[in-house]
C-alpha cells in the first residue's frame, strides 16, 4: 500500500522529454500538447468510448473558473491536467478535479485586448516545465511539481497592442509562440524561446523589412512606404511540426488595417498565409498564401493538419487547411506546392482557385462606405478553433460557419494602442446562419458528411479510435458524432456556450473526454 | 464679415458634415437594432433628449464604441472621429420633438383591457405572459409601427419570433411560440402558456411558421378612433418608472 503511495507520487509530475511527445502516440492516455501530437491531428488513439457505449457517457467532476468564456485545451500527463486562464495556470488531480496549483500574474491594469477577449487557449510541456502565454505578452516557465515561476520572458511590449492569447508549442529544447494584435497594426512575428534559460533563440517577423524577400508586395515609395511597419501578420493560434524535417508550420493573420486597404497595395506578405520555418533558426522555407491582400479579415491562422497520402500514384508529406475564407487547402509540406483545394462552406468572394490555388477573386467583393454583402462573414467559415483528422477513417472533421456579413470601409489612422482596422462588418438582415460539422476526405476535400448546427458554433472537434467525433455548440450542447456516418449518439447540455477544444486521456486505464464551457470544465466518463 | 462670425459659420458647417457622417454610418451599422431613423426596434428609440445609458458626450461615445453588455455590441472598429460623428446624429434625434399621435391614451388604456389583449400580453406586471411584454413598447416602437402590428400582426414579426407546429411520434400536433431551441432540442409555449421540451430526433414533423402569428388582426373589431386611441395608449408606454 505504501509502496503504490509513493509510486503514485513519483508518476504524478513526471518530466515530458520532447522524445514523449513526439511520440505522443505512444501514450494515447496522456495529451501532450496542444493538438494531441505535433502533426496538428486533435485525434485520441483511446477507443473504449464508442458509438455502441457512448450513450453512457456521465459527468465524472467538473471545475469551475474565476470568469466566463474559458478557451483553454488542457494538457494531461500521468494523472494530472494542466489548464490555463488569461495569465493564469492549475494543476489539477484528473481523477477528481481537485486543484494541486495554482499559478497567477496580475494582468497590467492599462492592459487592453485590442479586437479579442480575454482567453486563453492552453499551455504547453516540456521536461519538468509547464509554459504559459500571458495577455500581457510574456512567456513564463513554470515549475511541474509546483507551479512556482522558473523565468519569464517579455516577448514584446503590450502597450502597442501586442498580446497573447494561444497555447505555446514546444518542441526539441523550444518554446514557441505567436502574437495576436491584428487589429491594432502591429509587425507580427513567430518566436522560439530556449526552454531551460527563457533567452530568445529566433524571431521571424511575418512582415518583411525592406530588403527582405516578400517586402516587394508592399508599398516601397512615397507616402505608403512605412506601411509595412503596422502590416499585421499576427501568430495566434498554435502551429503544427514535423520532427523528421524539424520543419514548424505556423498560419499568419490578416494583414493591417483590415478592411481599408488603401495604405496597403499588393499581395502583403506573409499575411494570410501558412510559412513553414526551419525549427533550430526560423529560417523561412517556403510560404503559401491563402488570401493575398486580404480585406475581410481572413486571418489564416489555424492549426495545420499534416498528414500523408498519395497523390497521382506517388506517396507525398501534406498539410491540409480548412481556412477561414471559406476554401480547403492541400499543400506539399516539404515545398508548399498547392496539390488541391475546393470551397468547403458559402463563398460569394471568387470564383474558384486557379491551378496554383491563387483565389480567382470576384470584382467588387471588398468592403465599401455603403457595405458590401460577402460570405462568409469575418469570422470565417472556421477559425481558431481546432479541426481533427482520423488517421482510422482518413477523414478532416471541421466544425463550419455558414453566415455572412455586410463588410464596410472606414478611416484608418495608426496610433500606437488603438483599433487599426478600418472599417467593420453588421449582420445581414433576415439572412439564414447556421453551422455544420462536415466531414472531408482529406487528400481532396470532398465532403463525405455533415451534421447541421442551429447556429455557427466556436467549438473545435475531437475524433477518437473509438470512431466517434466530438464537438460543442453556441447553445451549451457537447455532443458526439459517430465518425463514419455523422450520425448523433449523444449530447449533454453544459448550460454554457462552447468555445474550446475537445480533449481525450485516460484515468486509472478509463477513458474520458473533456471540453470546457464557459466557466465550467467538464470531465466525462462510461 | 466679422472673425467670429466667419468662425461660428465654419463651427457650424462641420458640425452639420459631422452629423452628415454619422447619419451614414449609423443607417449602415445601427439602424438594424435602433430602426432606419433612430424610432427603435430590437434597440430603444433614441428620439430622446436624454438617453439612460449615455448623459453626456463622453458616455456615448463610450456607449457607441463599447457597447452595452450584453444586449448592444460596440462599434470599436470606428475611428475617434467616426464615433463622435455617430454621437453628434444621435444627439440630434434628441431634439426631434416628440411624435404626435392623434388618439387619447386613457380611452386606449380601456380598449386594451375590453379587447382582450391581457390576455396575452403583460403590462406592468399585470396580464398573462404568453405574448411579448408591452411594458416598454412605446420607447422601442413608433407610432406607424404599433399601428401597422395591430392591423397586420404578421407583417412584421419581433426579430426572433418563430410560430412553430410540431407533430409528435404519437400523432398530436402541438403549436406554440419557440422559446429556445438547440441542435437537438426545441422548447415551445402553447396558447395556454405551458411549456412542452421536444427531442428533435423524436418529432415526426418540425415546421416552421415564418410568417404566422398567434395575434389576431384587429382590423375588423376597432373603429379608426379606437385605433387612434390603442395605439396612443401603446405608444405612451415607457418603461418601469
Amino acid at each position: 500500500m505504501r509502496l503504490s503511495i509513493w509510486l503514485a507520487a513519483v508518476t504524478a509530475f513526471a518530466q515530458v522529454p520532447y522524445d514523449r511527445i513526439v511520440n505522443a502516440q505512444k501514450e494515447p492516455g496522456n495529451w501532450l500538447t496542444y493538438s494531441g501530437n505535433y502533426s496538428g491531428h486533435r485525434f485520441s488513439p483511446l477507443s473504449q468510448i464508442t458509438p455502441a457505449n457512448v450513450s453512457g457517457l456521465r459527468v465524472k467532476w467538473a471545475h469551475q473558473f474565476e470568469s466566463g468564456r474559458t478557451e483553454t485545451s488542457p494538457i494531461v500527463v500521468d494523472g494530472v491536467m494542466y489548464i490555463t486562464a488569461p495569465n493564469s495556470a492549475s494543476a489539477l488531480d484528473a481523477r477528481t478535479g481537485r486543484q494541486l496549483w495554482k499559478w497567477s500574474r496580475p494582468i497590467p491594469k492599462d492592459y487592453q485586448s485590442i479586437g479579442f477577449g480575454r482567453v486563453n487557449r492552453g499551455p504547453a510541456i516540456l521536461d519538468n516545465q509547464l509554459f504559459v502565454a500571458t495577455l500581457d505578452c510574456y512567456l513564463v516557465a513554470l515549475d511541474l511539481k509546483s507551479g512556482a515561476e522558473r523565468w519569464s520572458a517579455r516577448v514584446e511590449d503590450y502597450k502597442p497592442g501586442y498580446s497573447m492569447t494561444l497555447a505555446p508549442l514546444a518542441i526539441k529544447g523550444k518554446v514557441l509562440v505567436g502574437v495576436s494584435g491584428g487589429e491594432a497594426g502591429i509587425r507580427g512575428f513567430v518566436d522560439a524561446y530556449d526552454a531551460v534559460t527563457g533567452k530568445r533563440s529566433w524571431r521571424f517577423w511575418t512582415v518583411p523589412a525592406p530588403g527582405e524577400p516578400g517586402y516587394q508586395t508592399w508599398p516601397q515609395e512615397g507616402k505608403l512606404k512605412d506601411s509595412w511597419k503596422t502590416g499585421g501578420g499576427s501568430t495566434w493560434v498554435t502551429g503544427s511540426y514535423d520532427p523528421d524535417s524539424n520543419l514548424v508550420y505556423w498560419g499568419i493573420g490578416n494583414p493591417g488595417p483590415d478592411w481599408n486597404a488603401d495604405s496597403r497595395p499588393g499581395d502583403n506578405l506573409y499575411t494570410c498565409s501558412l510559412v513553414a520555418l526551419d525549427g533550430d533558426t526560423g529560417a523561412l522555407k517556403w510560404h503559401f498564401q491563402f488570401t493575398p491582400h486580404d480585406t475581410h479579415d481572413w486571418d489564416s491562422t489555424h492549426v495545420p493538419v499534416l498528414f500523408e497520402a498519395e497523390v497521382r500514384g506517388v506517396k507525398r508529406k501534406l498539410v491540409a487547411v480548412a481556412n477561414r475564407n471559406a476554401f480547403f487547402y492541400v499543400l506539399d509540406r516539404t515545398s508548399g506546392e498547392f496539390i488541391t483545394g475546393r470551397a468547403y462552406a458559402k463563398q460569394t468572394w471568387a470564383k474558384g482557385l486557379d491551378d496554383r490555388g491563387r483565389p480567382m477573386v470576384i470584382p467588387n467583393t471588398e468592403p465599401s462606405a455603403e457595405g458590401t454583402i460577402a460570405y462568409p462573414n469575418l469570422n470565417g467559415a472556421t477559425v481558431w478553433f481546432s479541426p481533427s483528422y482520423s488517421p482510422l477513417t482518413n477523414l478532416f472533421y471541421v466544425s463550419v460557419r455558414e453566415l455572412g456579413s455586410i463588410y464596410y470601409k472606414r478611416e484608418a489612422e495608426y496610433k500606437p494602442g488603438t483599433f487599426f482596422a478600418g472599417g467593420g462588418e453588421a449582420d445581414i438582415p433576415k439572412s439564414e446562419k447556421s453551422g455544420a460539422i462536415r466531414a472531408l476526405e482529406v487528400a481532396t476535400g470532398k465532403m463525405r458528411w455533415e451534421f447541421p448546427l442551429h447556429t455557427a458554433s466556436w467549438s473545435g472537434v475531437l475524433s477518437t479510435g473509438g470512431g466517434l467525433v466530438f464537438s460543442g455548440s453556441d447553445e451549451g450542447n457537447f455532443f458526439a458524432l459517430d465518425a463514419l456516418s455523422g450520425k448523433p449518439m449523444w449530447d449533454f447540455q453544459t448550460g454554457g456556450a462552447i468555445a474550446s477544444n475537445p480533449i481525450s486521456f485516460n484515468v486509472d486505464g478509463k477513458q474520458y473526454v473533456c471540453i470546457a464551457a464557459d466557466r465550467v470544465l467538464y470531465v466525462f466518463g462510461l | 464679415m466679422s472673425k467670429w462670425l466667419l468662425t461660428a459659420l465654419l463651427a457650424m458647417s462641420a458640425f452639420a458634415q459631422d452629423i452628415a457622417q454619422g447619419k451614414k454610418i449609423f443607417e449602415s451599422q445601427c439602424a438594424l437594432c435602433h430602426g432606419q431613423t433612430g424610432t427603435g426596434g430590437r434597440g430603444p428609440s433614441l428620439h430622446r433628449p436624454k438617453l439612460t445609458h449615455a448623459p453626456d458626450d463622453e458616455a456615448l461615445a463610450k456607449v457607441i464604441s463599447d457597447g452595452i453588455e450584453p444586449e448592444m455590441p460596440g462599434a470599436w472598429q470606428l475611428h475617434p472621429r467616426e464615433v463622435a460623428s455617430v454621437g453628434a446624429y444621435v444627439k440630434s434625434l434628441g431634439a426631434i420633438p416628440p411624435e404626435v399621435l392623434p388618439g387619447d391614451p386613457g380611452r386606449g388604456e380601456r380598449i386594451y383591457q375590453n379587447k382582450g389583449c391581457t390576455g396575452c400580453h403583460m403590462i406592468a406586471g399585470k396580464g398573462e405572459g404568453f405574448g411579448p411584454e408591452l411594458t416598454d413598447i412605446g420607447s422601442r416602437r413608433n407610432g406607424a409601427h404599433l399601428r401597422e402590428t395591430i392591423l397586420h400582426p404578421a407583417a412584421e414579426l419581433p426579430e426572433g419570433f418563430l410560430y412553430v407546429a410540431i407533430v409528435t411520434q404519437s400523432g398530436s400536433t402541438i403549436r406554440g411560440i419557440r422559446v429556445n431551441e438547440d441542435s437537438f432540442n426545441i422548447q415551445i409555449k402553447d396558447a395556454r402558456g405551458q411549456f412542452h421540451s421536444l427531442a428533435k430526433s423524436e418529432l415526426r414533423e418540425l415546421r416552421r411558421l415564418s410568417n404566422e402569428t398567434p395575434m389576431p388582426a384587429y382590423g375588423g373589431s376597432l373603429s379608426n378612433a379606437e385605433l387612434d386611441d390603442l395605439v396612443a395608449y401603446l405608444a405612451s408606454l415607457k418603461g418601469k418608472s
